[in-house]
């Protein structure tokens, strides 16, 4: 078949545009997959390649020092993502429905952690953190990295609630659930999408958070990443990109296991829907 | 050179497997109102887009008053469009949108004011150059809409489901104005809807569309009076349409046989012992407590609907089918539950081939 | 009764549900930010403690030629980081947004998947590419550009690099929805009106996608500014943005009201482009996720 000029346009349009994406995607994976590469380098520090080697990934484990910054990291996302998701669910509903003086006031807060640099914030919690005598650990890094969380998760499930969810709560009432009941049985339900997707960002936000752990570290722990930043003077041990490696492998094992039930779940009542 | 300015020679157009315009010859008169009318997912509209330069045709050939366009893109050809969602500009207010056509060609600031103060008035927005689209009602986002893509005096205009956002009221008097719009600039005007009202009232000609293909071409009269294809007569308007065999012909009529009895219908070109449909409109359908000669057809009545002016009934043949028929106003002799024969004149009916 | 009614049926719920959000709000953001431009107005003390009696002496340093030099230098930085995300990101977003919905939610989770990887270690990852004995060099000295192994490491370009493809997603988002939102009918309607391909773009969809433009400028240039990792890991110490110099005052230099004051100059610069966005569009359509 003879192709008219306009489609040999279209079709050279197109090749460009797919070399220039495959250009860019490959500039975004380079890093991870050098990550991944240099994990395997026998060699202490990681100058140049050195020859293949697994040992990084047994001796890992028997690292205190990283395992014990990873569970700490791991301890805070957790706390911080149920905190931040629990706050923002009931806070975006609330926000959406009720008029109160200040509405406006407290959205326009929400922008600001989203916004400003987050070495502001860091600093002016830190501040404040010293002047009323809180010290620095754990908990002053958790209440940071809600104070970012809370807005992302906010406006992340703020985008879910449909305008009809309204009717639906109605209807719930009219048949006789409590607000209580309501919220759980057809609000919640009804959003959860949204919940989901605000609890995995928050925990991404927070696992991965340099700026305000660095800050707002006490003098004994710190996180996996405030750790990486204090050792690259030194330079960045392999046994480090074995363990990123095995935790970005663990998230996207996640994510397609995840994909994949959502897809089992949706086809199973489809399914059902045509019995 | 040919009185026709748009041709469609053998045009086919597909998307992926789904084959949606199918082999389609048209062609358009110089100066007509031609509607592409059918349900949708009949191709109407991909017809209309592919004349724009909007989609390309699969195989075939478009032509523009004897000249082929297929190499042309949108902006390189004489025909303009009216969009079904208006497709104004919104970051541009009234005046900036009927202008764009003149500041793209690069006319001059005085030509421009002149020709868009013409539209206006032809249109009658003066007064609104300074609003913008979202300032607008639904009418005058259509008159916009309408003044934009005539400024550059285009030879067709493509008008898609122009009418389709409005309220009824509005609508019916936006059809006048159009066509008092159409008659009076002398501009082709091919326009696509699946209202079959707006096109019966509006059109030169319409082209009734099926599945990809043209089903009958005619003039709006034609088509309500003399359908050609079964699909047709039970598109427009209400029809009854039954399925018979032929098993007599006489002087042009033809004596059908059904499943719920013998009927009649003039016709030419039948033969006997072939396949056909009869359609009748339910205006068209007599009652009588006697016999009707060449009918035997009867059956019960089931219920009255008053709609104002007139009152429409169905009949439940002896096949359990149900006709329809209706009427001015209520013939007092007749019940629900009584049993009566039914036929009607034989001019009045349509012998559609079977295939 | 009236009265209690209500109070169960709408301040109650109204309470319990934005309350936990607006008080923390306040507490964690409101008060902090007030308090940081306090401390911005106070001096600081022999020992590096804050004295609390009012001086400019802070912003006073700011104009001195050292902090001075380091902000030009900062912001010229993010403005360069902003303007090649933009150019790198703009045809991008634009091919994913002309994509089938499908496809183009598929290539979208496709560059976000690297930011699920420590951002250290990516940054990292460039060093490693890059140090002398790397593979760039050794590629280099291989094909004969170079007979002596070129510097990259700790140079500003490679403060870039690492700025831009930190940045670039934080660009192409909301470009890519403010694009995908763009009504193809409106580029058809130009089309028919005898605009070309080029005309189209200049007049109808630059201006239409300008608030996903300015919302990716906004996003890209601020965090630019006070992303103090990236110089750290790529620039080692040797480049310093506004960012570097803010945390510096709060670690070993010890300036706290050198550092409030810094932070209040980005809160402005914030504010000024926040600002200008809400000229032209509204603040709650600014995509952020």
């Amino acid at each position: 078949m003879s192709l008219s000029k306009l489609q040999k346009r279209k079709r050279f349009g197109e090749l460009i545009g797919m070399i220039y994406s495959i250009a860019i995607y490959t500039v975004l994976y380079i890093p991870v997959l050098v990550m991944m590469i240099f994990s395997f380098n026998d060699q202490r520090y990681n100058y140049y390649w050195n020859g293949f080697t697994t040992e990084w990934y047994s001796k890992l484990f028997s690292n205190s020092t990283v395992i014990g910054s990873l569970w700490y990291s791991i301890i805070i996302a957790v706390l911080a993502t149920v905190i931040s998701v629990t706050i923002a669910t009931i806070g975006a509903l609330g926000l959406r429905k009720y008029e109160f003086r200040g509405r406006k006031f407290i959205n326009n807060m929400l922008f600001i952690p989203i916004i400003v640099p987050e070495i502001v914030l860091a600093v002016a919690l830190l501040i404040i953190f010293m002047k009323v005598g809180l010290a620095l650990g754990m908990g002053s890094i958790l209440l940071g990295h809600c104070t970012f969380c809370i807005p992302y998760a906010v406006v992340t499930i703020k985008g879910r609630i449909s305008g009809d969810g309204y009717s639906l709560e109605e209807a719930s009432m009219d048949l006789g659930a409590s607000r209580i009941q309501t919220f759980f049985n057809v609000t919640l339900p009804s959003i959860m999408p949204g919940v989901m997707s605000a609890a995995f960002l928050s925990f991404t936000l927070s696992i991965d958070d340099v700026v305000m752990s660095n800050m707002l570290a006490g003098a004994k722990n710190s996180t996996l990443p405030v750790l990486i930043l204090s050792m690259n003077k030194s330079g960045i041990t392999p046994d480090i990109n074995a363990l990123t490696t095995i935790m970005i492998l663990v998230i996207v094992i996640a994510m397609i296991l995840n994909n994949k039930i959502k897809n089992a779940l949706s086809k199973r009542k489809k399914a059902e829907g045509i019995l | 050179m040919s009185d026709f300015i748009v041709s469609l020679i053998d045009v086919e157009k597909s998307f992926g497997k789904n084959r949606v315009v199918k082999k389609m010859n048209v062609e358009i008169k110089q100066g007509e109102f031609l509607t592409l009318l059918g349900p949708s997912g009949c191709g109407k509209t991909t017809t209309l887009r592919m004349i724009a330069g909007f989609e390309e045709a699969s195989s075939g050939t478009i032509m523009v008053q004897g000249v082929s366009i297929e190499d042309k893109e949108p902006f390189e050809r004489d025909v303009n469009t009216v969009f079904q969602n208006y497709a104004l500009f919104p970051h541009m207010n009234v005046f900036d949108n009927i202008a764009y056509a003149l500041k793209i060609k690069k006319k001059s600031k005085d030509e421009i004011a002149r020709r868009v103060n013409e539209m206006l008035e032809l249109v009658q927005l003066k007064g609104y150059e300074k609003r913008k689209p979202d300032e607008l009602s639904g009418g005058q986002k259509q008159r916009v809409a309408i003044a934009r893509a005539l400024i550059n005096n285009p030879k067709v205009l493509l008008l898609d489901e122009p009418l389709g956002a409005l309220d009824l009221k509005l609508r019916k008097q936006m059809q006048v104005e159009l066509k008092r719009l159409q008659k009076k600039l002398e501009i082709t005007f091919v326009y696509v809807t699946h209202d079959q009202e707006e096109a019966l009232t509006m059109s030169d000609r319409i082209a009734i569309m099926n599945e990809g293909v043209i089903e009958q071409l005619a003039s709006p009269r034609e088509i309500y009076e003399r359908p050609q294809t079964k699909f047709v007569a039970g598109f427009i308007g209400e029809s009854n349409i039954f399925d018979g065999k032929v098993i007599g012909v006489q002087d042009e009529i033809l004596v059908v046989e059904t499943t719920a009895g013998t009927i009649k219908v003039n016709g030419d070109g039948f033969e006997i012992g072939e396949r056909i449909h009869v359609s009748i409109r339910p205006e068209y359908i007599e009652l009588s407590q006697e016999p009707i000669e060449g009918f035997d057809l009867k059956g019960k009545i089931q219920d009255f609907i008053y709609m104002g002016t007139v009152i429409k009934t169905s009949i439940e043949l002896k096949d359990k089918k149900e006709i329809k028929y209706s009427r001015f106003e209520k013939e007092d002799y007749f019940n629900e539950g009584d049993s009566i024969n039914i036929g009607w004149n034989p001019e009045r009916a349509v012998a559609i081939k079977a295939n | 009764m009236i009265q209690r009614n209500s109070f169960k049926r709408k301040t109650l719920p109204a309470l319990a549900m934005a309350g936990p959000v607006s008080i923390w709000m306040i507490l964690f953001v409101t008060l902090p930010m007030l308090y940081i431009i306090y401390i911005s107005f106070m001096s600081r003390g022999v020992f590096g403690d804050v004295v609390y009696t009012f001086s400019l002496d802070s912003y006073n340093t700011l104009l001195d030629s050292t902090y001075f030099k380091v902000i030009v230098k900062s912001i010229k930085a993010a403005s360069l980081t902003t303007l090649l995300c933009l150019l790198i990101g703009y045809p991008f977003a634009y091919y994913i947004a002309n994509k089938p919905k499908e496809v183009a939610s598929k290539l979208i989770m496709l560059i976000m998947i690297p930011f699920w990887t420590n951002s250290l270690m990516r940054l990292n990852s460039w060093l490693l590419l890059f140090q002398t004995s790397g593979p760039i060099n050794k590629f280099l000295l291989f094909t004969g550009v170079t007979d002596t192994p070129l510097n990259f490491v700790y140079t500003n370009g490679l403060v870039m690099v690492g700025l831009i493809t930190s940045m670039l997603p934080f660009a192409v988002l909301p470009m890519y929805s403010s694009i995908e939102k763009l009504s193809k009918s409106l580029l058809e309607a130009s089309a028919d009106l005898g605009a070309s391909k080029r005309t189209t773009f200049f007049k109808i969809t630059l201006p239409l996608t300008f608030p996903g433009i300015f919302s990716s400028i906004i996003l890209v240039f601020i965090p630019s500014l006070g992303m103090y990792y990236v110089t750290d890991m790529l620039g080692g110490g040797k480049v310093l943005y506004i960012g570097n110099i803010i945390k510096n005052q709060f670690g070993a230099i010890r300036n706290w009201p050198l550092g409030a004051a810094l932070s209040v100059l980005l809160i402005l610069i914030t504010g000024l482009l926040i600002f200008i966005y809400t000229r032209f569009a509204k603040i709650e359509d600014m995509e952020v996720v």
